[in-house]
């Protein structure tokens, strides 16, 4: 098998499905939670008749910003920041009208959701340069003309092509199904790169050893060996991987669910990168270099 | 010698499980009872401590404003300010309250966890108050003037008794400054009642037998030992140093919270179950000795939960779940490069160690660049975040340790034993590999 021949149409996958995610964040953007927002949720059992549940709340002057059905008999009641006491006011006046029970309540400020936006961004960008820098350390005894620097970029741009699929998947879903990112989706996205780059190593540090062993005078057939060295091993880690998520997707807690899926998507794109993305990107950049210099 | 020292290891794993199974024993620790000998030993008592999500309870996060504190008193302030709310939240017989300050983009703040409290709302009123206290006295016009003893002047109040009526009643206690205040105004009143006021209003308005110094005094009344308690909990209460304001609040009902820990474990005890499965149909006799492996990873890294006293959130959960997947690549990766090396006809013996040694780069770095990342998290993410990146670098550590150390203590044990050296047990790869050359090669590699 010659996976770095079909190269295109690898990098043509990926592209058909960061193209839709992205065209979905710019055309709905994405569904941000009140971590992100700022403003109060709340999630009452006991009733699920959205508009009695509605006028309730706005009659007590909070202006709501959704209010969806969620699990069994549930509700989830979405409002701009409430304080202490308007909050206890709406319980009151929804469990008397509708004998319903709070089961969890959020409040998140702005000040509190302003900084975690910012230090989502940052805490991914400090990852990334830190796992470059890890990467051309780790990989400074590959043999001449391939650098070890480009390790790290390629692990990158695999990294970054995930964390795209997971946005745009998500930006989809928020459209469609009202599914919203909250801290837990940071926290998900910051697995997906540890697990991603956990991915393009193995397969590196295979073109690594290969390298020392053989050379880089072909290096597309050095690089394609490699992957098919390691294919075995990334897809009964994936799989594995996989089963576990799919079996807490399935049948874990509700509360968990949505970042469950969001692992699961960056799983599944993490495994597909380190493979057709990643090591044929190595080839291209090195086919680049030897076109260059001759 | 490599033989000896393989066993040293295998006992060395053994003391360490024995430690590991000590802490992990449910309920009040191990309690060993030897009659005849009156030996009477007790295990240590750890518990795993759940977070909020999973036992369900209130989390509030107050932003502190510290515009009117000097910097150098800045730190001061904050701890003063958290041991002011400590105290009133165990006046309130909160269990295991946390009370924690943070810093979060330059803002000061204070995060108050009351896990599993029922009067979530008249514990939040108690914290949340920023009243003004304030000591006055009737001038001779008998208009109420002030002192200029105010909240900042006391140091702590509490509810007492008095030793000879048994009589519930608050002593409180000044600092310097107000000690100093408060033996002057009781100097120029006695005789005459002093009135004890939070925000604006009496509360108190005790007689002065005589003056006082020392910073010490008691107020009595016709009070119960409930309103004795309040009363000390309001004096405290206006005695917070710094002006607080909620930021950031979350409720998880108790019910919610067990339901998702108890869905989360049997998916994830299920999840787990079938990756063993996998491994030991797959991989045969080494899927086995990594199965064993990994039963002692999750032992281990339980026992380290407990002994850290790490608080385990659903964020935490899934970090545990998602190490035991790089618990169990790692041997996948190792397994198979020993199939790969018993392609190339090496003996079964050199295959293991093979396998190890050339797989072990791979473990390495990718292990070191998921470490970096948590840090990372750790480092600089809040709450939730921080709570999975600990689990997650815990999870890493151990799983180094397991799949790699003991798989391999465990593995050459395992290939030692001739009638287990079939090919048949290992890694399916008798199919493809010619058996005679795998037995002959075995032999040639010792």
């Amino acid at each position: 098998m010659n996976i770095m021949k079909y190269r295109k149409i690898w990098f043509g996958i990926s592209l058909a499905i960061i193209v839709p995610g992205v065209i979905s964040m710019f055309l709905w953007g994405l569904r941000l939670g009140i971590d992100f927002t700022g403003g109060s949720m709340m999630e009452i059992k006991g009733s699920q008749d959205i508009a009695k549940v509605t006028s309730i709340v706005r009659g007590d002057g909070v202006e709501v910003s959704s209010v969806q059905k969620t699990g069994a008999n549930s509700l989830i009641v979405r409002t701009k920041e409430m304080s202490e006491a308007k909050h206890r006011d709406v319980k009151k006046k929804l469990s008397d009208a509708l004998k319903v029970q709070e089961t969890q309540y959020e409040t998140v400020g702005p000040t509190v959701s302003k900084d975690l936006t910012m230090k989502a961004f940052e805490l991914i960008a400090f990852a990334s340069v830190l796992i470059v820098l890890f990467l051309a350390y780790s990989f400074r005894k590959v043999p001449k003309p391939v650098s070890s620097w480009q390790f790290g970029v390629c692990a990158i741009i695999a990294l970054l092509h995930d964390v795209l699929v997971m946005l745009g998947v998500f930006s989809i879903l928020g459209h469609f199904l009202g599914i919203e990112i909250d801290s837990m989706f940071v926290v998900a996205a910051l697995t997906v790169i540890g697990f991603s780059v956990h991915d393009t190593i193995v397969v590196f540090d295979r073109i690594r050893e290969n390298l020392i062993k053989r050379g880089s005078d072909d290096f597309e057939e050095l690089a394609n060996d490699s992957v098919l060295e390691t294919f075995s091993r990334s897809l009964n880690t994936s799989f594995l991987t996989f089963l576990v998520l799919l079996t807490l997707f399935l049948l874990g807690g509700e509360s968990t669910r949505i970042f469950v899926l969001a692992l699961l998507v960056g799983i599944a794109t993490g495994t597909y990168s380190s493979i057709f993305n990643a090591s044929p990107m190595l080839v291209v950049w090195q086919n680049w270099k030897t076109k260059r210099n001759k | 010698m490599k033989k000896r020292r393989n066993w040293i290891k295998v006992v060395l794993i053994a003391l360490l499980l024995a430690a590991a199974l000590v802490v992990d024993w449910p309920g009040k620790g191990i309690h060993i009872t030897f009659k005849p000998l009156h030996i009477d030993l007790k295990g240590p008592d750890f518990k795993i401590k759940q977070g909020l999500d999973l036992q369900g309870g209130t989390s509030i996060t107050y932003n502190a404003d510290l515009s009117k504190t000097p910097a150098s008193e800045k730190q001061n302030a904050m701890e003063s300010l958290r041991k002011v709310i400590e105290n009133r939240v165990n006046e309130f017989g909160v269990t295991e309250p946390v009370i924690q300050t943070t810093k979060m983009g330059g803002q000061d703040q204070i995060t108050v966890e009351l896990p599993g409290v029922k009067d979530v709302n008249q514990a939040m009123d108690l914290i949340g108050k920023t009243a003004q206290l304030d000591f006055k006295e009737l001038s001779s016009q008998g208009t109420p003037e002030s002192f200029g003893l105010t909240g900042k002047d006391l140091k702590s109040a509490s509810q007492t008794f008095d030793p000879n009526t048994n009589q519930p009643e608050v002593s409180i206690v000044f600092n310097s400054d107000g000690a100093k205040k408060f033996e002057d105004a009781t100097a120029q009143n006695v005789g005459k009642p002093i009135y004890i006021l939070l925000d604006g209003q009496i509360i108190s308005a005790p007689k002065v037998n005589e003056k006082i110094s020392g910073g010490r005094a008691v107020i009595t009344g016709q009070f119960d030992v409930k309103e004795a308690k309040n009363l000390a909990i309001q004096l405290n209460a206006g005695a917070l140093p710094v002006p607080i304001h909620i930021a950031q609040q979350q409720t998880v009902g108790a019910t919610l919270g067990q339901q998702a820990i108890k869905a989360s474990l049997f998916a994830g005890v299920l999840g787990v179950i079938l990756v063993m499965l996998f491994m030991a149909l797959y991989y045969r006799l080494p899927g086995l000795v990594a199965d064993a492996s990994l039963v002692l990873y999750a032992i281990f890294v339980l026992a380290i939960f407990k002994v850290l006293a790490i608080t385990l959130t659903l964020a935490g959960v899934a970090a545990f779940i998602l190490s035991i997947g790089m618990a169990v690549d790692a041997n996948v990766l190792i397994f198979e490069r020993m199939k790969e090396e018993l392609h190339h006809g090496k003996s079964l013996n050199a295959a293991v160690e093979t396998g190890f040694k050339r797989a072990w780069t791979a473990i390495r770095d990718s292990n070191l660049a998921s470490i970096i990342t948590a840090s990372i998290l750790f480092l600089f993410g809040s709450g939730t975040i921080k709570g999975f990146a600990v689990v997650l670098i815990i999870g890493v550590l151990v799983s180094m340790f397991t799949a790699v150390n003991v798989t391999r203590t465990f593995l050459r044990i395992v290939i030692k034993q001739k009638f287990l050296t079939s090919p048949k047990f290992y890694l399916g790869a008798g199919k493809e590999t010619d058996p005679t050359s795998f037995k002959k090669l075995r032999g040639a590699g010792k």
